[in-house]
C-alpha cells in the first residue's frame, strides 16, 4: 500500500510539473497549447536517448527542458500571428505529428514498441528505498520550479505577461515586446512539459508513443482547470486532485463486475472526460480563483468575467 | 507513368470525396456558430457504428443505411452539443474559444471511449455485397468508391442548393455571416444552430458510414482522420462550403501525391503541413482574394 501511494504521488508530480508548465502559459500568458503532450514527449524521448547515449542523467534532464523549450518557441514564433481557433488545430496538430515521427523513425525511437531500460539515477545504490528517493526529488523539483515561477510571476516580466494576456494592444502601447513575452510564456511551458516528460522516462524507464497521446493533454487540462488556472498552487492541487480522481475510478471500475479490461480502461477515461467538461461548466475558475487582477480596484469586482476585459489593465499599468 | 499518375489521382479524389463530408460539416458548424467542434471525429464515428449496426442486424441496403447513419449523428450532435458545449459557449471571456476547443476535446474523448465500452477495440465490417473493381484505360476504380464519390458530391450539391434557395437556409448564411443583424431580423439563432449542428454532424456521420463500408468502423475511425477533415476545411477557408469540398478533394489528391515521396505513415503530416501553410499565408483559404473572404 505504502509503494503504491508513493507511486502515485510521484505520477502526480509529473503532473504538477506539467501543471505550472499550463498555468504560465495558459493561465497567466493566455497562449492557447493544446499540443502539451507533444513537449512531454519530446522531452522525455530526449534524456531516454541521451541518456542511453551514456551521458549523465542530470545533463539529459536539462537537455530535454532546453529541447523541448526551443521547440515550442520555433513554433510559437512560426504560428505568433494565428488566431486561438486556428492555434487550437494547429498545436493538437503539432503533437500528433510528433507522435507520427516517434512511431515512425525506428532508427532513433525504436518505433512503436518503445524505448525501455532507461537508466534510473542511484537505482543501484538505493534498492528498495528508490521510490521514495524519486517521490522526494520529484517533488523538491516541483516546489522548486513554483518558488521559482512565483518569484517570475510577482516580476515585472509576470505583471507584462499578463497585460500581454487581457490585452495585447494595450500591452504593446504600453512598450512591452508582445511577441518576446509570448515566446518566453511559452517557452517556460514547453520546458516544463519537456521536464516532466524525462522525469517520467526515467522512473518507468520504459516509453512508448502510445504514453504521449491526446488524452494526458486532457488530463492536465484537468488538473489546471480543477485547481484554478491562472494559479500555481492551483496547479499542484489540481494535480493532486487528477491522480485521486484517476486512482478512485480505478478501484470503482475494479469492483463492477463483468467488465472486461478494455471496458474498464474506457470507463476510467470517460469518467476524465466527462470530469473536465463538468469542471468547466460548473467551476471554471477553479479551486483557486485569479486573484492578482484586484488589487487595485477593491471588491467590486467580485464577478469572474469582470477580470477580463480593458478595465483589467489598469492595475498593472500603475 | 501518366497511368501511374492517373490512378493516384483517381485514388485521392475518393478519399477526399469522403473527407469532404464532414469537412462540409465543420465548415458548416465554424460558419454558424463560430467556433471549432473536434467532437466531429466522434460523430463520424457514431454514423459509422449507426450504419454497421443497421446494416449486420437489421440487414438494411445502402441507402436506408447512411440515412440512419445521418439521423443518429446528427441527434448526437446536437445532443451532446447542447449538453456539453452550449453553456461554455454562452460564456463571455477571453479564454472561452479554447476553453470550447477543450471541451470539445474531452467530448470527443468522451463519446469514443462510449463506443469502446459498447463495442469493444475491434474492427467491425459491414455486410455488404463486394463489387469488383472496374478497369477504365488501366486506371482501377472500386464500383463501391465510385458510388461515395457520386454520394458525396450529390449530397453537396443538395446542401448547396439548400442554402441558396430555401428560406431557412438563407437564414443560416445570414447567422453565419452576422448574428446581430440576422437577429435583428428576427431569425432565431439558437434554433439555427441547432439544425447546423444536426446537418453537419450529419454529414459526418454519413461521411463516416461511407468510409466504414470501404474498410471498417472502430472507436478511432474518426479520430485518425481529424487531420486531414480539418485541413479540408481549413484549406477551404474554414467558412466555405464550395471551399470546403474543393479544399477536401484537393487534400486527398495531395495525400496520395505525397505517398510518391513520403512513406504512407506520413500521411497526417502533408494534412498538417496543408493546415500551417494555408493558415500563415492565406488564413482566408485558397479562395480568399478571388471571391474575398465571407467572414
Amino acid at each position: 500500500m505504502i509503494s503504491y501511494l508513493v507511486f502515485a504521488g510521484t505520477i502526480a508530480g509529473f503532473y504538477a510539473l506539467l501543471s505550472l508548465g499550463l498555468v504560465t502559459a495558459w493561465g497567466q500568458g493566455g497562449l492557447v497549447n493544446l499540443g502539451l503532450v507533444g513537449f512531454v514527449g519530446l522531452g522525455a524521448y530526449a534524456s531516454a536517448l541521451l541518456s542511453g547515449a551514456g551521458i549523465p542523467i542530470w545533463i539529459d534532464w536539462i537537455a530535454a527542458a532546453a529541447v523541448s523549450a526551443a521547440v515550442g518557441v520555433a513554433l510559437c514564433f512560426i504560428v505568433r500571428n494565428l488566431r486561438g481557433d486556428y492555434l487550437a488545430i494547429v498545436t493538437l496538430g503539432f503533437a500528433e505529428i510528433l507522435r507520427l515521427a516517434e512511431t515512425n523513425e525506428k532508427w532513433l525511437t525504436k518505433g512503436s514498441d518503445g524505448i525501455s531500460g532507461i537508466v534510473a539515477p542511484l537505482k543501484d545504490h538505493l534498492g528498495d528505498s528508490f521510490a521514495l528517493f524519486y517521490l522526494i526529488l520529484t517533488w523538491a523539483l516541483v516546489g522548486i520550479v513554483a518558488f521559482v515561477l512565483s518569484w517570475l510571476l510577482r516580476s515585472p516580466f509576470g505583471r507584462a505577461l499578463r497585460a500581454v494576456r487581457d490585452d495585447e494592444q494595450v500591452a504593446a502601447v504600453a512598450g512591452k515586446s508582445v511577441l518576446r513575452l509570448k515566446l518566453q510564456a511559452f517557452g517556460i511551458g514547453a520546458a516544463l512539459s519537456g521536464l516532466g516528460g524525462a522525469l517520467y522516462a526515467h522512473f518507468t524507464s520504459y516509453i512508448a508513443p502510445d504514453v504521449f497521446i491526446v488524452q494526458l493533454t486532457i488530463y492536465i487540462f484537468l488538473a489546471v482547470t480543477v485547481g484554478g488556472y491562472t494559479r500555481l498552487a492551483g496547479a499542484v492541487v489540481g494535480s493532486l486532485a487528477l491522480v485521486a480522481l484517476l486512482e478512485a475510478t480505478r478501484f470503482i471500475a475494479a469492483v463492477i463486475p463483468g467488465l472486461d479490461a478494455v471496458q474498464i480502461a474506457s470507463l476510467r477515461e470517460f469518467a476524465i472526460a466527462v470530469t473536465l467538461i463538468l469542471v468547466m461548466q460548473l467551476r471554471p475558475d477553479g479551486a483557486f480563483r485569479m486573484t492578482n487582477e484586484r488589487s487595485g480596484l477593491g471588491a467590486s469586482r467580485s464577478a469572474p468575467d469582470a477580470c477580463y476585459g480593458k478595465k483589467a489593465i489598469l492595475d498593472d499599468a500603475t | 507513368m501518366l497511368t501511374d499518375l492517373l490512378q493516384y489521382l483517381v485514388n485521392g479524389l475518393i478519399v477526399g470525396a469522403l473527407i469532404a463530408l464532414p469537412a462540409l460539416g465543420l465548415t458548416l458548424i465554424f460558419s454558424v456558430l463560430g467556433f471549432v467542434n473536434f467532437s466531429v471525429a466522434a460523430q463520424l464515428t457514431a454514423g459509422a457504428y449507426a450504419g454497421w449496426l443497421a446494416n449486420t442486424t437489421l440487414h438494411l441496403a445502402l441507402v436506408p443505411v447512411l440515412i440512419i447513419a445521418f439521423l443518429v449523428a446528427g441527434a448526437l450532435g446536437v445532443v451532446t452539443d447542447r449538453i456539453a458545449l452550449a453553456p461554455i459557449r454562452r460564456r463571455r471571456s477571453a479564454q472561452t474559444p479554447l476553453m470550447v476547443a477543450v471541451v470539445s476535446i474531452a467530448l470527443n474523448m468522451a463519446l469514443e471511449n462510449a463506443y469502446r465500452f459498447s463495442f469493444g477495440s475491434g474492427l467491425n465490417s459491414f455486410d455488404m455485397p463486394i463489387a469488383r473493381d472496374m478497369k477504365v484505360g488501366g486506371i482501377r476504380i472500386g464500383l463501391q468508391q465510385l458510388h461515395n464519390l457520386e454520394i458525396a458530391i450529390g449530397l453537396a450539391v443538395l446542401l448547396a442548393l439548400f442554402f441558396s434557395l430555401t428560406k431557412l437556409g438563407k437564414a443560416m448564411r445570414a447567422v453565419a455571416d452576422n448574428v446581430d443583424l440576422a437577429r435583428l431580423k428576427g431569425i432565431e439563432p439558437v434554433r439555427l444552430a441547432n439544425l447546423a449542428t444536426f446537418i453537419g454532424m450529419g454529414l459526418a456521420g454519413v461521411g463516416g458510414a461511407l468510409l466504414a463500408i470501404d474498410t471498417s468502423v472502430d472507436p478511432s475511425t474518426g479520430s485518425r482522420l481529424i487531420l486531414l477533415i480539418f485541413a479540408g476545411s481549413v484549406v477551404g477557408g474554414l467558412t466555405s462550403l464550395p471551399g470546403a469540398v474543393v479544399g477536401a478533394l484537393l487534400m486527398g489528391v495531395i495525400g496520395e501525391l505525397g505517398l510518391l515521396v513520403l512513406p504512407p505513415v506520413y500521411q497526417s503530416l502533408t494534412a498538417f503541413l496543408a493546415i500551417l501553410i494555408t493558415l500563415l499565408a492565406r488564413p482566408g483559404g485558397i479562395f480568399s482574394g478571388a471571391a474575398g473572404v465571407r467572414k
